[in-house]
């Protein structure tokens, strides 16, 4: 708006200061007016909130109001009519150093998830650059920590970077170039600390030794470890950074950042494949991407009592993260007994027992802050949401916010419930 | 002495930062339209609300209007286009 003539204040809360500034400072306006109040607004009373109001500003001191004002009314100084030019062109290599010396610096300038990485010395890079036909210099894609966050782009050269520093293979590479072909970010600045979960179909799975039996949720195979670590590395890297206060403000952290990819045990599951459910034939290779990796629910069987359990299990869902039903082939097989022979029944089955009463639905502050504006605009079913008496039980999902997946060894007939809204699916062939 | 090796710089290629110059302040508030944009994150409306209630306790002559995108974390032209045809000044919050 100020490049329409409309003077502005914008309000943050005081814990994102680092972060608005380097965004006001990315975007050519470093001198952007900004005033803050403590941290948190969610959940305060009216009143505390105008105590904010009346109060001073929380990082720069003085009365907050007097901030907003001075803001909109003072008269601009010579920087603010300026803004500021940069370059941040980064090089394609750099200057020679001592092993040691180099570890330490990428180390410094947060490039690495702080596990030990391989240097990507010219010839390793080569090395994997040719697992694929695509020229270095292509773009491959572009990608930002967060929606209000610059793009950056990469090529097939840089992500092969990443990749030799996640201890990939070059035989992994057409996978993980189509994970950087997605532009979704595994480095998400989400306050949620939300993670992407990664799964692969197709002959390319048995190819380069992927697991989808015993193990292939852990730390157990060479191809799912080191693919699932290269897609976080070149997230950060490609995007721009992820640092925590400036590129990264999840409260928590997430587990799943260090790495999250598996494979779907096609050959012992009794369903269609994922990818096919998904527009892509059997021959296929492609990987399919969800967000989340918020909420876990376990369980085994299905047992006599299955059904509570999982009325139970999805109520604990959050409303806002689409489940992710990793079964074991035991446990596929065991709903195919009880009639689900196709994943879509199973599915349904979900929608109709995924119930949560209208009050708490609406208390989630996701459920608040992105589906509310929906509903107030009319878009079904959210608008009829918002009209159910506090008691009345509300659908939590959608069939196409539920997904099912096969995976596991067959040691015993467990499943999971992953957080993890699907996104997208991407063919690995094109990137051969 | 160790030796020197030569390796790749892993980051992607930045965008160029072009400089933009902010708006011409306004010398008063008085008689001009304000307008609040709550960013819809949870509870920024008490928030806004309470800012609102504020200006017209404490400076009744700012014309004070409140607004919405209609959706969150996306960019809205029609409600921007709205504050630059009728407003002259605007505060938004809260968010990240």
């Amino acid at each position: 708006m100020e490049a329409d003539g409309i003077p502005t204040v914008s309000v943050h809360t005081h814990v994102f200061t680092r972060l608005v500034r380097s965004v006001a400072r990315v975007n050519g306006l470093p001198t952007l007016r900004q005033a803050f109040v403590p941290q948190p607004v969610v959940g305060r009373s009216a009143g505390e909130l105008r105590a904010y109001i009346e109060g001073d500003d929380a990082v720069e001191g003085g009365p907050f109001i007097k901030r907003l004002i001075d803001g909109l009314t003072d008269v601009l100084r010579q920087e603010d009519e300026a803004g500021m030019d940069f370059d941040r062109s980064t090089p394609r290599l750099l200057d020679p150093d001592t092993e040691d010396n180099l570890y330490q610096r990428f180390e410094e300038n947060r490039w690495t998830d702080f596990l030990p990485i391989v240097l990507p010395t010219e010839a390793r890079v080569e090395a994997m650059l040719k697992a694929t036909s695509h020229a270095p210099d292509k773009v491959v894609g572009r990608l930002q920590p967060a929606r209000f966050r610059e793009l950056w782009e990469y090529t097939v050269e840089k992500v092969a970077v990443n990749a030799v520093m996640a201890g990939a293979r070059p035989e992994y590479f057409p996978v993980i170039l189509a994970l950087a072909a997605s532009c979704v970010t595994a480095r998400s600045s989400s306050t949620t600390s939300q993670a992407t979960i990664a799964m692969v179909n197709g002959p390319v799975r048995n190819e380069i030794n992927m697991n989808s039996g015993i193990g292939a949720m852990g730390p157990y195979n060479h191809a799912n470890a080191t693919i699932g670590r290269a897609y976080g590395l070149l997230s950060q890297n490609l995007q721009g950074g992820s640092v925590p206060s400036e590129s990264f403000m999840g409260s928590q952290g997430n587990v799943h950042s260090y790495s999250a990819v598996f494979a779907e045990n096609e050959e012992r599951s009794p369903w269609e494949p994922f990818h096919v459910q998904h527009g892509h034939k059997a021959e296929d290779s492609a990987v399919s991407l969800f967000m989340g990796g918020w909420y876990i629910q376990f369980g085994g069987g299905p047992r006599e009592t299955w059904e509570e359990k999982f009325r139970r299990s999805l109520a604990a869902c959050d409303p806002y993260s689409g489940p992710v039903l990793a079964l074991d082939p035991l446990v596929a097989r065991g709903f195919v007994d009880r009639g689900f022979d196709t994943k879509q029944k199973l599915i349904q089955w979900c929608v109709e027992n995924s119930l949560l009463p209208a009050r708490e639905y609406w208390d989630n502050q996701w459920v608040q802050t992105l589906l509310l504006p929906q509903a107030v605009a009319g878009i079904e079913p959210y608008a009829s949401f918002l009209k159910a008496e506090p008691g009345t039980p509300l659908k939590m999902f959608r069939p196409e916010d539920i997904s099912v997946v096969v995976v596991g060894g067959e040691t015993g007939a467990m499943w999971k419930i992953l957080s993890g809204t699907y996104l997208k699916t991407i063919s690995v062939d094109e990137w051969r | 002495m160790s030796s020197l090796i030569r390796v790749h710089d892993p980051r992607g290629y930045p965008p160029k930062v072009s400089g933009k110059r902010l708006a011409p302040r306004l010398e008063a508030l008085d008689g001009k339209i304000l307008y609040l944009v709550d960013c819809l994150f949870d509870n920024s409306e008490v928030f806004m609300n309470q800012l609102r209630d504020w200006f017209e306790q404490h400076l009744p002559r700012v014309i004070v209007r409140t607004i919405k995108p209609h959706e969150s974390w996306v960019d809205d032209p029609a409600m921007r286009e709205i504050i630059v045809a009728e407003g002259d000044a605007a505060i938004l919050g809260v968010g990240l």
